[in-house]
Protein backbone atom coordinates (compact mmCIF):
# COMPACT_ATOMS: atom_id res chain seq x y z
CA UNK A 1 0.00 0.00 0.00
CA UNK A 2 1.11 3.32 -0.38
CA UNK A 3 0.29 6.59 1.41
CA UNK A 4 -0.77 9.82 -0.27
CA UNK A 5 -0.21 13.14 1.14
CA UNK A 6 -3.39 15.16 1.22
CA UNK A 7 -3.41 18.76 2.48
CA UNK A 8 -6.75 20.21 4.24
CA UNK A 9 -6.98 24.06 4.15
CA UNK A 10 -9.44 25.51 6.55
CA UNK A 11 -9.66 27.75 9.23
CA UNK A 12 -11.63 25.65 11.37
CA UNK A 13 -9.94 23.26 13.57
CA UNK A 14 -13.22 21.14 13.74
CA UNK A 15 -13.25 20.64 10.15
CA UNK A 16 -9.55 19.64 10.11
CA UNK A 17 -9.61 17.49 12.95
CA UNK A 18 -13.02 16.00 10.89
CA UNK A 19 -11.33 15.13 7.66
CA UNK A 20 -8.14 13.89 9.33
CA UNK A 21 -10.50 11.35 11.51
CA UNK A 22 -12.71 10.21 8.53
CA UNK A 23 -9.50 9.62 6.00
CA UNK A 24 -7.39 7.76 9.06
CA UNK A 25 -7.98 4.33 7.99
CA UNK A 26 -9.43 5.25 4.23
CA UNK A 27 -8.20 2.81 1.37
CA UNK A 28 -8.72 3.45 -1.91
CA UNK A 29 -7.75 0.44 -3.96
CA UNK A 30 -7.64 1.00 -8.00
CA UNK A 31 -7.04 -2.75 -9.29
CA UNK A 32 -6.24 -1.37 -12.93
CA UNK A 33 -3.53 0.18 -11.87
CA UNK A 34 -2.02 -2.45 -8.96
CA UNK A 35 -2.61 0.52 -6.90
CA UNK A 36 -3.79 0.72 -3.17
CA UNK A 37 -3.87 4.12 -1.42
CA UNK A 38 -4.23 5.47 1.82
CA UNK A 39 -3.85 8.92 3.02
CA UNK A 40 -1.43 10.49 5.42
CA UNK A 41 -3.17 14.46 6.22
CA UNK A 42 -1.15 17.57 6.98
CA UNK A 43 -3.25 20.63 8.23
CA UNK A 44 -3.20 24.05 7.41
CA UNK A 45 -5.21 27.21 8.82
CA UNK A 46 -5.14 29.59 6.75
CA UNK A 47 -3.49 30.69 2.91
CA UNK A 48 -0.01 31.60 4.49
CA UNK A 49 0.61 27.91 6.02
CA UNK A 50 -0.86 26.03 3.70
CA UNK A 51 1.66 28.07 1.05
CA UNK A 52 4.31 27.37 3.63
CA UNK A 53 3.41 23.39 4.19
CA UNK A 54 3.33 22.90 0.00
CA UNK A 55 6.65 24.50 -0.47
CA UNK A 56 8.13 22.50 2.39
CA UNK A 57 6.69 18.69 0.21
CA UNK A 58 3.86 19.12 -2.04
CA UNK A 59 0.72 16.79 -1.25
CA UNK A 60 -1.05 14.90 -4.11
CA UNK A 61 -4.32 15.77 -2.98
CA UNK A 62 -5.26 18.95 -1.47
CA UNK A 63 -8.41 19.88 -0.01
CA UNK A 64 -9.41 23.72 -0.25
CA UNK A 65 -11.64 25.72 1.73
CA UNK A 66 -13.54 28.46 -0.24
CA UNK A 67 -13.35 31.15 2.75
CA UNK A 68 -10.02 31.47 4.23
CA UNK A 69 -8.59 34.54 6.70
CA UNK A 70 -6.00 35.94 4.42
CA UNK A 71 -7.07 35.53 1.68
CA UNK A 72 -9.84 33.42 -0.57
CA UNK A 73 -9.87 29.60 -1.61
CA UNK A 74 -9.33 31.06 -5.81
CA UNK A 75 -6.80 33.25 -5.23
CA UNK A 76 -4.87 30.31 -3.31
CA UNK A 77 -5.65 28.42 -6.23
CA UNK A 78 -3.94 30.50 -8.35
CA UNK A 79 -1.41 31.13 -6.47
CA UNK A 80 -0.65 26.99 -6.77
CA UNK A 81 -1.72 26.78 -10.31
CA UNK A 82 1.71 28.92 -11.11
CA UNK A 83 4.08 26.36 -9.32
CA UNK A 84 3.05 24.25 -11.92
CA UNK A 85 2.61 21.30 -9.20
CA UNK A 86 1.34 17.08 -10.26
CA UNK A 87 -1.63 17.33 -7.74
CA UNK A 88 -4.85 17.68 -7.84
CA UNK A 89 -7.75 19.98 -5.99
CA UNK A 90 -10.96 19.53 -4.12
CA UNK A 91 -12.76 22.69 -3.22
CA UNK A 92 -14.86 23.02 -0.15
CA UNK A 93 -17.24 25.95 0.04
CA UNK A 94 -20.33 26.67 2.48
CA UNK A 95 -21.89 29.35 -0.42
CA UNK A 96 -22.03 26.81 -3.64
CA UNK A 97 -22.84 29.17 -5.85
CA UNK A 98 -22.44 28.33 -9.96
CA UNK A 99 -20.17 31.29 -10.49
CA UNK A 100 -17.47 30.21 -8.09
CA UNK A 101 -17.86 26.93 -8.97
CA UNK A 102 -17.04 27.84 -12.77
CA UNK A 103 -13.93 29.56 -11.41
CA UNK A 104 -12.64 27.01 -9.41
CA UNK A 105 -12.82 24.73 -11.88
CA UNK A 106 -10.98 27.21 -14.42
CA UNK A 107 -8.31 27.64 -11.98
CA UNK A 108 -7.87 23.86 -11.82
CA UNK A 109 -10.04 22.54 -9.46
CA UNK A 110 -11.06 18.16 -9.88
CA UNK A 111 -14.23 18.50 -7.94
CA UNK A 112 -16.34 20.44 -5.47
CA UNK A 113 -17.75 19.76 -2.04
CA UNK A 114 -21.03 21.34 -0.33
CA UNK A 115 -20.45 22.34 3.04
CA UNK A 116 -21.47 20.74 5.36
CA UNK A 117 -20.15 17.80 3.76
CA UNK A 118 -20.75 13.74 5.66
CA UNK A 119 -18.08 11.81 5.54
CA UNK A 120 -19.05 9.69 2.93
CA UNK A 121 -19.52 12.53 0.73
CA UNK A 122 -15.53 13.31 1.47
CA UNK A 123 -14.67 9.85 0.71
CA UNK A 124 -16.49 9.99 -2.21
CA UNK A 125 -14.81 13.12 -3.58
CA UNK A 126 -10.95 11.89 -2.21
CA UNK A 127 -11.76 8.41 -3.95
CA UNK A 128 -12.57 9.73 -7.17
CA UNK A 129 -9.84 12.71 -7.49
CA UNK A 130 -7.51 9.42 -6.17
CA UNK A 131 -8.06 7.65 -9.01
CA UNK A 132 -8.05 10.68 -11.53
CA UNK A 133 -4.85 11.62 -10.46
CA UNK A 134 -3.47 8.13 -10.34
CA UNK A 135 -4.13 7.59 -13.82
CA UNK A 136 -2.87 11.00 -15.25
CA UNK A 137 0.49 9.98 -13.58
CA UNK A 138 0.24 6.14 -15.46
CA UNK A 139 -0.79 8.00 -18.78
CA UNK A 140 1.93 10.21 -18.43
CA UNK A 141 4.71 7.95 -16.77
CA UNK A 142 3.69 5.36 -20.29
CA UNK A 143 3.87 8.56 -22.38
CA UNK A 144 7.56 9.03 -21.24
CA UNK A 145 8.68 5.23 -21.53
CA UNK A 146 7.43 5.83 -25.36
CA UNK A 147 8.97 8.87 -26.16
CA UNK A 148 12.09 6.77 -24.44
CA UNK A 149 11.44 3.84 -27.02
CA UNK A 150 11.05 6.10 -29.90
CA UNK A 151 14.68 7.53 -29.07
CA UNK A 152 16.85 4.34 -28.80
CA UNK A 153 14.72 3.62 -31.81
CA UNK A 154 15.65 6.43 -33.89
CA UNK A 155 19.05 6.45 -32.26
CA UNK A 156 19.63 3.20 -33.82
CA UNK A 157 18.15 3.88 -37.53
CA UNK A 158 20.96 6.64 -37.64
CA UNK A 159 23.41 4.23 -37.08
CA UNK A 160 22.13 1.95 -39.19
CA UNK A 161 22.07 4.53 -42.05
CA UNK A 162 25.21 6.02 -41.66
CA UNK A 163 27.31 2.56 -42.24
CA UNK A 164 25.95 2.29 -46.17
CA UNK A 165 26.53 6.23 -46.44
CA UNK A 166 30.48 6.27 -44.97
CA UNK A 167 30.76 3.23 -47.34
CA UNK A 168 29.29 4.78 -50.56
CA UNK A 169 31.09 8.08 -49.42
CA UNK A 170 34.26 6.24 -49.08
CA UNK A 171 33.98 4.56 -52.34
CA UNK A 172 33.29 7.76 -54.61
CA UNK A 173 35.99 9.71 -52.76
CA UNK A 174 38.33 6.97 -54.16
CA UNK A 175 37.10 6.74 -58.05
CA UNK A 176 37.26 10.80 -57.36
CA UNK A 177 40.56 10.78 -56.62
CA UNK A 178 41.48 7.75 -58.36
CA UNK A 179 43.09 6.20 -55.69
CA UNK A 180 43.25 2.80 -56.34
CA UNK A 181 45.55 2.69 -59.70
CA UNK A 182 44.52 2.12 -62.79
CA UNK A 183 42.97 -0.66 -63.58
CA UNK A 184 39.23 0.15 -64.17
CA UNK A 185 37.49 -2.90 -63.17
CA UNK A 186 38.48 -2.01 -59.54
CA UNK A 187 35.99 1.00 -60.14
CA UNK A 188 33.95 -1.27 -61.33
CA UNK A 189 33.62 -3.15 -58.41
CA UNK A 190 33.37 -0.19 -56.46
CA UNK A 191 30.47 1.36 -58.36
CA UNK A 192 28.84 -2.05 -57.77
CA UNK A 193 29.43 -2.37 -54.37
CA UNK A 194 27.83 1.66 -53.71
CA UNK A 195 25.01 0.40 -55.42
CA UNK A 196 24.56 -2.74 -53.35
CA UNK A 197 24.99 -0.60 -50.17
CA UNK A 198 22.44 2.08 -51.47
CA UNK A 199 19.68 -0.91 -52.55
CA UNK A 200 20.24 -1.82 -48.67
CA UNK A 201 19.39 1.79 -47.61
CA UNK A 202 16.31 1.94 -49.97
CA UNK A 203 15.45 -1.60 -48.56
CA UNK A 204 15.63 -0.29 -44.97
CA UNK A 205 13.42 3.16 -45.91
CA UNK A 206 10.72 1.11 -47.78
CA UNK A 207 10.58 -1.55 -44.58
CA UNK A 208 10.79 1.66 -42.29
CA UNK A 209 7.88 3.84 -44.06
CA UNK A 210 6.09 0.13 -43.89
CA UNK A 211 6.36 -0.58 -39.79
CA UNK A 212 5.66 3.32 -39.48
CA UNK A 213 2.59 2.95 -41.22
CA UNK A 214 1.27 -0.20 -39.25
CA UNK A 215 2.11 1.04 -36.11
CA UNK A 216 0.79 4.31 -36.21
CA UNK A 217 -2.78 2.56 -37.34
CA UNK A 218 -3.05 5.46 -39.57
CA UNK A 219 -2.73 3.57 -42.97
CA UNK A 220 -6.60 2.47 -44.28
CA UNK A 221 -6.92 -0.91 -44.25
CA UNK A 222 -8.14 -2.15 -46.76
CA UNK A 223 -10.24 -5.61 -45.58
CA UNK A 224 -12.04 -8.19 -47.85
CA UNK A 225 -12.60 -11.68 -48.16
CA UNK A 226 -9.36 -13.27 -49.95
CA UNK A 227 -7.89 -16.11 -50.72
CA UNK A 228 -4.53 -16.37 -49.27
CA UNK A 229 -3.51 -19.21 -51.17
CA UNK A 230 -3.77 -16.99 -54.36
CA UNK A 231 -1.41 -13.91 -52.67
CA UNK A 232 1.09 -16.93 -51.87
CA UNK A 233 0.94 -17.99 -55.94
CA UNK A 234 1.86 -14.71 -56.70
CA UNK A 235 3.94 -13.68 -54.22
CA UNK A 236 6.21 -17.29 -55.29
CA UNK A 237 6.19 -16.46 -59.00
CA UNK A 238 7.86 -12.86 -57.86
CA UNK A 239 10.65 -14.51 -56.08
CA UNK A 240 11.61 -16.92 -58.57
CA UNK A 241 13.91 -15.30 -60.78
CA UNK A 242 15.51 -14.79 -56.93
CA UNK A 243 15.75 -17.97 -55.76
CA UNK A 244 16.86 -19.30 -59.78
CA UNK A 245 20.01 -16.94 -59.11
CA UNK A 246 20.59 -18.68 -56.10
CA UNK A 247 19.88 -22.04 -57.32
CA UNK A 248 17.34 -22.44 -54.91
CA UNK A 249 13.90 -24.82 -55.66
CA UNK A 250 10.86 -22.66 -54.60
CA UNK A 251 7.53 -24.68 -54.31
CA UNK A 252 3.70 -23.67 -53.16
CA UNK A 253 2.35 -26.60 -51.03
CA UNK A 254 -1.77 -25.49 -50.74
CA UNK A 255 -3.64 -27.77 -51.20
CA UNK A 256 -6.82 -26.07 -50.89
CA UNK A 257 -8.09 -22.45 -50.70
CA UNK A 258 -7.37 -20.73 -47.98
CA UNK A 259 -10.21 -18.04 -47.53
CA UNK A 260 -9.52 -15.21 -44.82
CA UNK A 261 -10.95 -12.33 -44.43
CA UNK A 262 -7.55 -9.16 -44.55
CA UNK A 263 -5.93 -6.51 -46.30
CA UNK A 264 -4.09 -8.04 -49.31
CA UNK A 265 -1.08 -5.78 -48.84
CA UNK A 266 -0.41 -6.57 -45.41
CA UNK A 267 -0.59 -10.55 -45.91
CA UNK A 268 1.74 -9.83 -49.00
CA UNK A 269 4.48 -7.92 -47.04
CA UNK A 270 3.91 -10.95 -44.49
CA UNK A 271 4.96 -13.34 -47.66
CA UNK A 272 7.34 -11.12 -49.21
CA UNK A 273 9.32 -11.17 -46.17
CA UNK A 274 9.49 -14.58 -45.15
CA UNK A 275 10.26 -15.86 -48.53
CA UNK A 276 12.93 -13.07 -49.20
CA UNK A 277 14.66 -14.67 -46.25
CA UNK A 278 14.26 -17.95 -46.75
CA UNK A 279 16.31 -17.54 -50.12
CA UNK A 280 18.51 -15.29 -48.54
CA UNK A 281 19.73 -16.90 -46.17
CA UNK A 282 19.60 -20.46 -47.73
CA UNK A 283 22.61 -22.49 -49.44
CA UNK A 284 23.28 -23.11 -52.93
CA UNK A 285 21.31 -25.63 -54.43
CA UNK A 286 18.94 -25.70 -51.42
CA UNK A 287 15.16 -25.67 -51.19
CA UNK A 288 11.99 -23.17 -50.32
CA UNK A 289 8.97 -24.23 -49.35
CA UNK A 290 5.83 -22.22 -49.10
CA UNK A 291 2.83 -23.75 -47.29
CA UNK A 292 -0.53 -22.77 -46.95
CA UNK A 293 -3.40 -24.40 -45.22
CA UNK A 294 -6.82 -22.73 -44.14
CA UNK A 295 -9.41 -23.51 -41.60
CA UNK A 296 -12.11 -21.86 -40.34
CA UNK A 297 -11.49 -17.93 -40.09
CA UNK A 298 -7.73 -19.08 -39.89
CA UNK A 299 -5.03 -19.78 -41.97
CA UNK A 300 -1.48 -20.97 -40.84
CA UNK A 301 1.39 -19.87 -43.30
CA UNK A 302 4.22 -22.05 -42.98
CA UNK A 303 7.74 -21.29 -44.88
CA UNK A 304 10.95 -23.72 -44.88
CA UNK A 305 14.33 -23.39 -45.87
CA UNK A 306 16.95 -25.37 -46.28
CA UNK A 307 19.53 -22.45 -45.16
CA UNK A 308 21.99 -21.64 -42.71
CA UNK A 309 19.58 -21.69 -39.47
CA UNK A 310 20.37 -20.00 -36.06
CA UNK A 311 21.11 -20.76 -32.54
CA UNK A 312 18.00 -21.35 -30.09
CA UNK A 313 19.65 -17.83 -28.48
CA UNK A 314 19.84 -15.92 -31.67
CA UNK A 315 16.00 -17.20 -32.66
CA UNK A 316 14.71 -15.67 -29.38
CA UNK A 317 15.86 -12.17 -30.10
CA UNK A 318 14.81 -12.94 -34.00
CA UNK A 319 12.08 -10.28 -34.29
CA UNK A 320 13.06 -7.50 -32.15
CA UNK A 321 13.57 -4.03 -34.26
CA UNK A 322 17.08 -4.22 -35.65
CA UNK A 323 17.98 -7.59 -35.01
CA UNK A 324 20.12 -9.24 -37.27
CA UNK A 325 22.26 -12.14 -36.88
CA UNK A 326 25.40 -11.58 -36.51
CA UNK A 327 27.86 -14.27 -38.00
CA UNK A 328 30.51 -15.53 -40.58
CA UNK A 329 27.55 -17.13 -42.88
CA UNK A 330 25.19 -13.98 -42.99
CA UNK A 331 28.14 -11.42 -43.54
CA UNK A 332 27.31 -11.01 -46.95
CA UNK A 333 24.17 -10.59 -46.50
CA UNK A 334 22.38 -7.70 -46.82
CA UNK A 335 18.81 -6.48 -44.89
CA UNK A 336 17.36 -4.57 -42.58
CA UNK A 337 16.65 -5.99 -39.33
CA UNK A 338 13.26 -5.01 -39.76
CA UNK A 339 11.72 -7.75 -42.11
CA UNK A 340 10.64 -9.62 -39.16
CA UNK A 341 9.35 -7.45 -36.49
CA UNK A 342 6.95 -5.98 -39.56
CA UNK A 343 5.62 -9.74 -39.74
CA UNK A 344 5.32 -10.18 -36.01
CA UNK A 345 3.14 -6.66 -35.95
CA UNK A 346 1.03 -7.42 -38.55
CA UNK A 347 0.66 -10.99 -37.50
CA UNK A 348 -0.83 -9.71 -34.23
CA UNK A 349 -3.51 -7.49 -36.06
CA UNK A 350 -5.12 -10.70 -37.26
CA UNK A 351 -5.41 -12.27 -33.59
CA UNK A 352 -2.00 -14.35 -34.89
CA UNK A 353 1.76 -14.76 -34.07
CA UNK A 354 4.91 -15.71 -36.17
CA UNK A 355 7.19 -18.52 -34.59
CA UNK A 356 10.78 -20.21 -35.40
CA UNK A 357 12.18 -23.47 -35.18
CA UNK A 358 15.71 -23.69 -36.26
CA UNK A 359 18.81 -25.50 -36.14
CA UNK A 360 22.41 -24.52 -37.51
CA UNK A 361 23.08 -25.35 -40.61
CA UNK A 362 19.94 -27.54 -41.24
CA UNK A 363 17.39 -24.65 -41.75
CA UNK A 364 14.73 -23.21 -40.37
CA UNK A 365 10.55 -23.18 -40.43
CA UNK A 366 8.92 -20.11 -39.83
CA UNK A 367 5.32 -20.50 -39.16
CA UNK A 368 2.53 -17.80 -39.26
CA UNK A 369 -0.85 -17.97 -37.43
CA UNK A 370 -3.46 -15.59 -38.96
CA UNK A 371 -6.91 -15.40 -38.04
CA UNK A 372 -10.06 -13.28 -39.71
CA UNK A 373 -9.73 -9.55 -39.39
CA UNK A 374 -11.89 -7.53 -37.51
CA UNK A 375 -14.18 -5.29 -39.76
CA UNK A 376 -14.13 -2.58 -37.06
CA UNK A 377 -10.13 -2.73 -36.32
CA UNK A 378 -9.62 0.38 -38.29
CA UNK A 379 -6.47 1.33 -36.06
CA UNK A 380 -4.55 -0.60 -33.39
CA UNK A 381 -5.54 -3.77 -32.76
CA UNK A 382 -5.54 -2.81 -28.81
CA UNK A 383 -7.98 0.09 -29.66
CA UNK A 384 -10.36 -2.71 -29.77
CA UNK A 385 -12.79 -3.75 -26.91
CA UNK A 386 -12.19 -7.51 -25.92
CA UNK A 387 -15.41 -9.35 -26.43
CA UNK A 388 -17.50 -10.26 -23.31
CA UNK A 389 -16.81 -13.81 -22.51
CA UNK A 390 -19.40 -16.19 -21.10
CA UNK A 391 -19.04 -16.82 -17.27
CA UNK A 392 -17.05 -13.79 -16.90
CA UNK A 393 -18.41 -13.40 -13.74
CA UNK B 1 57.77 4.06 -50.82
CA UNK B 2 59.10 2.38 -47.99
CA UNK B 3 60.67 -0.78 -48.49
CA UNK B 4 59.17 -4.02 -48.84
CA UNK B 5 61.18 -6.31 -46.52
CA UNK B 6 60.59 -2.93 -43.78
CA UNK B 7 56.66 -2.76 -43.99
CA UNK B 8 55.10 -2.95 -41.39
CA UNK B 9 51.81 -5.06 -41.24
CA UNK B 10 48.66 -4.06 -39.94
CA UNK B 11 45.80 -6.34 -38.98
CA UNK B 12 42.19 -4.99 -40.13
CA UNK B 13 39.17 -6.65 -38.74
CA UNK B 14 35.39 -5.63 -39.80
CA UNK B 15 32.23 -7.24 -40.55
CA UNK B 16 31.38 -4.73 -43.20
CA UNK B 17 33.37 -5.87 -46.37
CA UNK B 18 32.87 -2.63 -47.73
CA UNK B 19 34.89 -0.99 -44.43
CA UNK B 20 37.58 -3.78 -45.13
CA UNK B 21 37.82 -2.75 -48.50
CA UNK B 22 38.34 0.77 -48.27
CA UNK B 23 40.87 0.87 -45.29
CA UNK B 24 42.93 -1.57 -46.68
CA UNK B 25 43.21 0.44 -49.76
CA UNK B 26 44.23 3.58 -47.93
CA UNK B 27 46.70 1.60 -46.18
CA UNK B 28 48.18 -0.02 -48.30
CA UNK B 29 48.62 3.03 -50.49
CA UNK B 30 50.78 4.47 -47.73
CA UNK B 31 53.01 1.44 -47.95
CA UNK B 32 51.91 -1.04 -45.06
CA UNK B 33 51.30 -4.88 -45.34
CA UNK B 34 47.51 -5.52 -44.81
CA UNK B 35 45.99 -8.36 -43.42
CA UNK B 36 42.08 -8.25 -43.44
CA UNK B 37 39.85 -10.88 -41.32
CA UNK B 38 36.13 -10.46 -41.23
CA UNK B 39 35.03 -11.41 -38.05
CA UNK B 40 35.99 -11.84 -34.49
CA UNK B 41 36.51 -15.76 -35.01
CA UNK B 42 38.64 -15.06 -38.26
CA UNK B 43 40.62 -12.68 -36.82
CA UNK B 44 41.16 -14.47 -33.81
CA UNK B 45 42.53 -17.66 -35.96
CA UNK B 46 45.04 -15.28 -37.95
CA UNK B 47 46.27 -14.05 -34.73
CA UNK B 48 47.35 -17.41 -33.86
CA UNK B 49 49.60 -17.16 -36.79
CA UNK B 50 50.71 -13.82 -37.11
CA UNK B 51 52.50 -11.21 -35.07
CA UNK B 52 50.70 -8.00 -36.63
CA UNK B 53 52.91 -4.32 -36.25
CA UNK B 54 49.50 -2.76 -35.26
CA UNK B 55 45.68 -3.88 -35.01
CA UNK B 56 42.32 -2.16 -35.89
CA UNK B 57 39.08 -3.75 -34.83
CA UNK B 58 35.49 -2.63 -35.15
CA UNK B 59 33.79 -3.27 -31.96
CA UNK B 60 30.40 -5.03 -32.68
CA UNK B 61 30.70 -7.62 -34.83
CA UNK B 62 29.27 -11.43 -33.94
CA UNK B 63 29.47 -10.74 -30.50
CA UNK B 64 28.40 -7.40 -29.10
CA UNK B 65 32.00 -6.89 -27.70
CA UNK B 66 34.34 -8.92 -30.05
CA UNK B 67 36.32 -5.86 -30.56
CA UNK B 68 37.05 -5.99 -26.45
CA UNK B 69 37.96 -9.34 -26.84
CA UNK B 70 40.07 -9.29 -29.79
CA UNK B 71 42.06 -6.04 -27.81
CA UNK B 72 42.61 -8.75 -24.57
CA UNK B 73 43.95 -11.17 -27.10
CA UNK B 74 46.28 -9.09 -28.97
CA UNK B 75 47.96 -7.69 -25.68
CA UNK B 76 48.46 -11.05 -24.11
CA UNK B 77 50.09 -12.46 -27.08
CA UNK B 78 51.88 -9.63 -28.25
CA UNK B 79 51.88 -7.04 -25.86
CA UNK B 80 53.69 -4.34 -27.51
CA UNK B 81 51.13 -4.01 -30.31
CA UNK B 82 48.82 -0.69 -30.83
CA UNK B 83 45.35 -1.15 -31.19
CA UNK B 84 42.79 0.99 -32.68
CA UNK B 85 38.92 0.41 -31.89
CA UNK B 86 36.57 1.31 -34.43
CA UNK B 87 32.65 1.89 -32.15
CA UNK B 88 29.91 3.43 -33.24
CA UNK B 89 28.96 2.62 -29.49
CA UNK B 90 28.36 6.37 -28.73
CA UNK B 91 25.42 6.89 -31.09
CA UNK B 92 23.66 3.23 -29.79
CA UNK B 93 23.74 3.52 -26.31
CA UNK B 94 24.91 6.64 -25.27
CA UNK B 95 27.57 4.74 -23.67
CA UNK B 96 30.99 7.08 -24.12
CA UNK B 97 34.36 5.79 -23.40
CA UNK B 98 37.75 7.08 -24.31
CA UNK B 99 41.38 6.37 -23.79
CA UNK B 100 42.70 9.27 -22.42
CA UNK B 101 43.18 8.22 -19.02
CA UNK B 102 45.85 5.46 -17.78
CA UNK B 103 43.02 3.32 -16.08
CA UNK B 104 40.32 3.30 -18.87
CA UNK B 105 43.50 2.45 -21.12
CA UNK B 106 44.32 -0.29 -18.35
CA UNK B 107 40.49 -1.46 -18.85
CA UNK B 108 39.77 -1.58 -22.55
CA UNK B 109 42.90 -2.83 -24.17
CA UNK B 110 42.82 -0.04 -26.38
CA UNK B 111 45.94 2.41 -27.74
CA UNK B 112 42.94 4.80 -29.67
CA UNK B 113 38.74 4.66 -29.78
CA UNK B 114 37.36 6.06 -32.84
CA UNK B 115 33.86 6.86 -33.76
CA UNK B 116 32.66 4.69 -36.50
CA UNK B 117 32.46 6.08 -39.53
CA UNK B 118 35.99 7.19 -39.08
CA UNK B 119 37.76 8.64 -42.34
CA UNK B 120 40.58 5.77 -44.23
CA UNK B 121 42.85 9.29 -44.00
CA UNK B 122 41.91 9.81 -40.00
CA UNK B 123 42.55 6.14 -39.43
CA UNK B 124 46.14 6.33 -41.55
CA UNK B 125 46.93 9.83 -39.15
CA UNK B 126 46.36 7.68 -35.97
CA UNK B 127 48.17 4.57 -37.41
CA UNK B 128 51.24 6.68 -37.98
CA UNK B 129 51.08 8.32 -34.54
CA UNK B 130 51.10 5.02 -32.88
CA UNK B 131 53.81 3.30 -35.13
CA UNK B 132 55.98 6.28 -34.20
CA UNK B 133 55.42 5.72 -30.33
CA UNK B 134 56.77 3.30 -28.56
CA UNK B 135 53.95 1.83 -26.68
CA UNK B 136 55.22 -0.68 -24.58
CA UNK B 137 55.23 -0.22 -21.10
CA UNK B 138 53.30 3.31 -20.06
CA UNK B 139 56.17 5.43 -21.23
CA UNK B 140 53.93 7.66 -23.73
CA UNK B 141 51.53 8.52 -20.68
CA UNK B 142 54.47 10.87 -19.06
CA UNK B 143 55.33 11.95 -22.57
Amino acid sequence: MDNLRLQVVDDEQGMRLGVARALRHFRVSLPELDGDFGFEVVEAADGRQALELIGRQAPDVLLLDHKLPDTSGLELLEQIRAMNLDLIVIMATAYASLETAVAATKSGAYDFLAKPFTPEELKDSVRKATRHLMLQREARRLAAEKRQIRFRFISVLAHEMKAPLAAVEGYLRIIKERAAGDDPAVYDHMVDRSLVRLEGMRKMIFDLLDLTAIESGQKKRELAGLDVVEVAQAAVETFLPDARERRVTLTLDAPAPAPLFADRGEIEIILNNLISNAIKYNRDGGSVTVSVAGGTGRVRLVVRDTGIGMTAADAARLFNDFVRIKNEKTRKIMGSGLGLSIVKKLASQYDGGVSVASEPDKGSVFTVELANARPEAGGPAEAVPAPATAGGN
Amino acid sequence: MSDKSSARTILVVDDDPDVVEQLTLSLAAKGYKVVAAGSQAEAEETLLGLQPDLAIFDLMMENMDSGFVLCHTVKKLYPGTPVILLTAVTAQTGVAFATQTAEARSWIKADTVLDKPARPEQIAAEVARLLRTPVAGDAHAHA
